[in-house]
């Protein structure tokens, strides 16, 4: 019988690529998703999309959404593979989170505090009963009661603790910080590049080695110190004006861990911090990467490195959801030649243990 | 960097950057492979003196904001690089990733070799002699090279073989050298071995 | 800028001088692993993100390129990688291998001998040769730094002690001039000895793990093994059901649910040049 390689491999790329977008728009008859919808309505996938995607635009992410299907970590990587074309104009002054215009401020670690806790629009407390109201399409929920704002900037429950001597405290540094995506980590990596890693690391994998370090992977004691979320301001300060220009705002969500910490020879007994800070309103995020940040935290303190939350290299080069999905998914290319090599190898070795068999026999 | 008007006094940079950096690159990985062998380029800048056309498209070429550069050029050249690579310039010859030398070259042992894990994190160093010359002068051999090159590189200073060698027996560690002369140029990288022919 | 509103070749030139820079000292420091900062492309990281930043930090109007995955023109990611450089760069392309000067390739080295000027860019997935010993980078720079290569001697020698061969039947690490050892990427052992002393320049592109390295033309570069164990490329001990060749590393083709199989050239630019000379002989 006469052999036909397959051809035709541009036409088949089309085909399914139309074939996608057919799928993407669904029935017609219903009404296209708006990007301002998306936006508005579906916010938090808005806001994971920048965090994983690393860049913050809320427009952007929404579209990525919805040339994505949905899919969020296809989302991601079209906001990434956008962000590495456009020209870097220089980095923005350090974000003031101590300033931040709060929306959504808790601590676990006090009943009260100055600045009071301020629940904000959260999951927490609702009862995960489906509402078939919402499937009813109806009319907006009225709107909710307004507490006055408070006036002064709440302190941090970190910044109370420090001022007992209870908390150790951070080393500040004027030290440009590395950055990841100029140049590739390298281990040990500090503080600054592993948050960075964190930062945009993928929320599942982030929030399943953050749970591993409550249950015993990792000598964990954590209480959430304080979580907080709101508007911050971003400055810039180009090199020809010397000095700062308000860009605008963006929302963010940090959490700051407090955790226990038995002491080394050189320091005493105290508490110790494992930080996290996403874009947008990110709190299951920022929580796991607070919880892993202080795990990976354990060789600087003079701590045992057993668990895999603990081990910089795991936990930073396998957090990155658009690295780990091209990596996975590309098993789906042909390997056939690899195979084949393994195939004749496979045969080979057979051959060589079979004829090795027959030798003992024959002895 | 940009193709715009420079300021006042200053001659153009790549007449069209893109390409321009493309074929230089091309020349200059051509000539890192092909250790001796001169490449000549086609898209040259218009630097001030001293500087020779090919070690102003190198530099222009590699440098940018991201590598400090060294140079023996004068303030006008410091002028012209400042503005078309955007590169930092530096006193010390240990803090560049690249040197320009247009008299009498560094000390090979000055500028940084790397280390031992990376050697990548080496300096090139873009000397610029009085001329080029292939089929005489030393016989050069190592990766690149099929079985021999002859390489003439007029200026430079008696004892540069001793300094090569001297280089080239702490590798991985190392400097590469890029030698220019009017619109060529030749590489040398740390693996190619250089002998004086009499 | 092209029709699409991107710089040509797609990365910005700030990108693309880091790269060069990188591909320079790869290339005077044959085999060693020069980190860099690798960018997200338009692909997913696997599916040939370094070879495609090195290609287009590389290539130039003049070029002429050629695609490649599993040997093959026209398997979708090299037509895929194809159209993407034809698209942000407008440079031709070719099936022919002798016809390209940039030859970007995906698991395989073309059958027909490259040539001085040539230059061949390799996408690869994992580019530390001992990530399978020791995953732990921090602890395989140090053993390339110190040419520490025992582990590695250590897997082969077990393996012939174990099976009378060496276990490695693809991406089979390589000794480069003498001093680094390198993964060839995932090419068939048989690929190996294409390698040594190569008139074309050879560069490895590893996007998501960010390394890039090269093998200068006409340098050594040596497949591990044994004085009593030589290395012995591997390819299926038939001929090619298309163009007879008894030299060409063969595909396995499936052609019923019976057994039977047949084989042909995975290289289908070798291949197709074949039979049509053989036609023309006829």
């Amino acid at each position: 019988m006469a052999y036909v390689a397959v051809k035709g491999g541009e036409r088949a790329i089309e085909a399914a690529h139309a074939w996608l977008a057919e799928e993407r728009r669904g029935d017609p008859a219903l009404a296209e998703l708006s990007l301002a919808q998306i936006e508005a309505q579906l916010g938090l996938a808005v806001d994971r999309v920048m965090a994983e995607g690393a860049c913050h635009d809320r427009g952007l992410a929404a579209l990525a959404i919805k040339q994505s299907r949905g899919d969020l970590i296809e989302a991601a990587f079209l906001l990434r593979a956008y962000r590495t074309t456009l020209a870097r104009f220089g980095a923005s002054e350090p974000l003031d989170t101590g300033a931040m215009r709060i929306r959504r401020r808790i601590s676990a670690t006090y009943k009260e505090l100055p600045g009071g806790q301020v629940l904000g629009p959260t999951f927490d407390y609702t009862h995960r009963l489906l509402d078939f109201a919402l499937a009813a399409e109806g009319a907006p929920p009225p709107p909710a009661p307004r507490a006055a704002a408070a006036e002064a900037t709440m302190p941090r429950v970190t910044g109370i603790l420090a001022a007992e001597g209870l908390m150790a405290p951070e080393p500040a540094s004027e030290a440009e910080p590395g950055d990841l995506t100029r140049e590739p980590l390298a281990f040990p990596a500090d503080r600054a590049l592993r948050l960075q890693a964190l930062a945009r690391g993928d929320e599942g994998f982030l929030l399943s080695l953050g749970y591993s370090t409550q249950r015993g992977y990792g000598n964990a004691h954590p209480f959430v110190g304080e979580i907080r979320m709101g508007a911050v301001t971003v400055e810039f300060a180009p090199p020809e004006l010397g000095f700062a220009i308000e860009l605008g705002e963006i929302t963010v969500t940090e959490c700051q861990m407090v955790n226990q910490f038995a002491g080394s020879k050189t320091e005493p007994p105290q508490f110790t911090r494992g930080y996290g800070l996403v874009f947008g309103h990110g709190e299951r995020k920022s929580m796991a990467m607070a919880l892993v940040d202080r795990a990976l935290r354990a060789e600087e303190l003079g701590e045992a490195v057993d668990a895999p939350a603990q081990v910089q290299e795991f936990v930073l080069l396998h957090c990155d959801n658009v690295e780990a999905t091209g990596f996975v998914e590309h098993l789906k290319l042909p390997h056939y030649v690899d195979f084949q090599s393994e195939l004749e190898k496979l045969r080979e070795l057979r051959a060589t243990a079979q004829m090795a068999g027959q030798r003992e026999a024959a002895e | 960097m940009t193709a715009a008007d420079p300021s006042p006094g200053l001659t153009p940079g790549f007449a069209a950057p893109v390409p321009a950096a493309q074929s230089c690159f091309r020349a200059l990985l051509e000539a890192m492979s092909r250790p001796g062998l001169i490449q000549t380029l086609t898209a040259l800048p218009e630097a001030p003196a001293p500087l020779a056309p090919a070690a102003a498209a190198a530099i222009l070429t590699l440098a940018d904001a991201d590598t400090p550069v060294w140079t023996d050029a004068g303030p006008a050249a410091e002028a012209w690089l400042r503005f078309h690579a955007g590169c930092p310039l530096v006193a010390d010859p240990a803090a560049a990733s690249f040197l320009l030398a247009t008299a009498s070259p560094p000390d090979l042992a000055l500028p940084d070799a790397g280390t031992e894990e990376e050697p990548h994190r080496s300096a090139t160093l873009v000397l610029q002699v009085a001329a080029l010359e292939a089929g005489a002068g030393w016989t050069l051999s190592g990766p690149g090279i099929e079985t021999t090159h002859r390489l003439h590189a007029a200026g430079l200073p008696a004892g540069f073989a001793a300094a090569w060698a001297a280089n080239a027996a702490r590798f991985p560690r190392g400097v590469d050298l890029v030698l220019c002369a009017g619109d060529s140029l030749a590489a040398l990288p740390r693996t190619t071995r250089l002998e004086e022919t009499r | 800028m092209t029709a699409l509103g991107y710089n040509f070749g797609y990365l910005d030139e700030n990108t693309k001088r880091m790269i060069r820079r990188a591909i320079l000292k790869a290339v005077a420091i044959p085999g060693h692993q020069v980190p860099f900062g690798a960018r997200e492309m338009p692909l997913p990281y696997g599916w040939g993100t370094g070879g495609i930043a090195v290609t287009a930090s590389i290539i130039g109007t003049a070029d002429t390129l050629k695609v490649i995955d599993q040997g093959a023109d026209d398997t979708t990611n090299a037509v895929s990688i194809r159209r993407f450089f034809a698209k942000v760069t407008g440079v031709a392309t070719t099936e022919r291998t002798g016809e390209a000067s940039i030859i970007q390739t995906r698991h395989r080295i073309p059958e027909t001998p490259l040539r001085q000027g040539q230059i061949l860019v390799y996408q690869v997935p994992m580019p530390e040769p001992l990530f399978r010993l020791e995953p732990r980078l921090a602890e395989t720079r140090r053993m390339h730094a110190l040419a520490d290569y025992g582990l590695m001697h250590v897997k082969l020698y077990e393996d012939i002690a174990r099976h009378g061969h060496v276990a490695i039947s693809y991406g089979y690490p390589v000794l480069v001039g003498g001093r680094y050892l390198m993964s060839p990427s995932p090419i068939p052992a048989f690929d190996n000895p294409k390698m040594d002393r190569m008139p074309a320049l050879q560069l490895f592109g590893a996007g998501r793990e960010k390394r890039i390295y090269a093998v200068p033309p006409y340098t050594s570069v040596r497949s591990l093994d044994f004085e009593d164990h030589p290395f012995v490329p591997v390819r299926a001990d038939a001929a090619c059901a298309l163009c007879q060749s008894r030299e060409s590393y063969l595909d396995e083709v499936v052609v019923d649910d019976q057994g039977g199989r047949m084989f042909v050239c995975s290289d289908t630019d070798y291949c197709g040049t074949r039979q049509s000379h053989r036609e023309a002989a006829e």
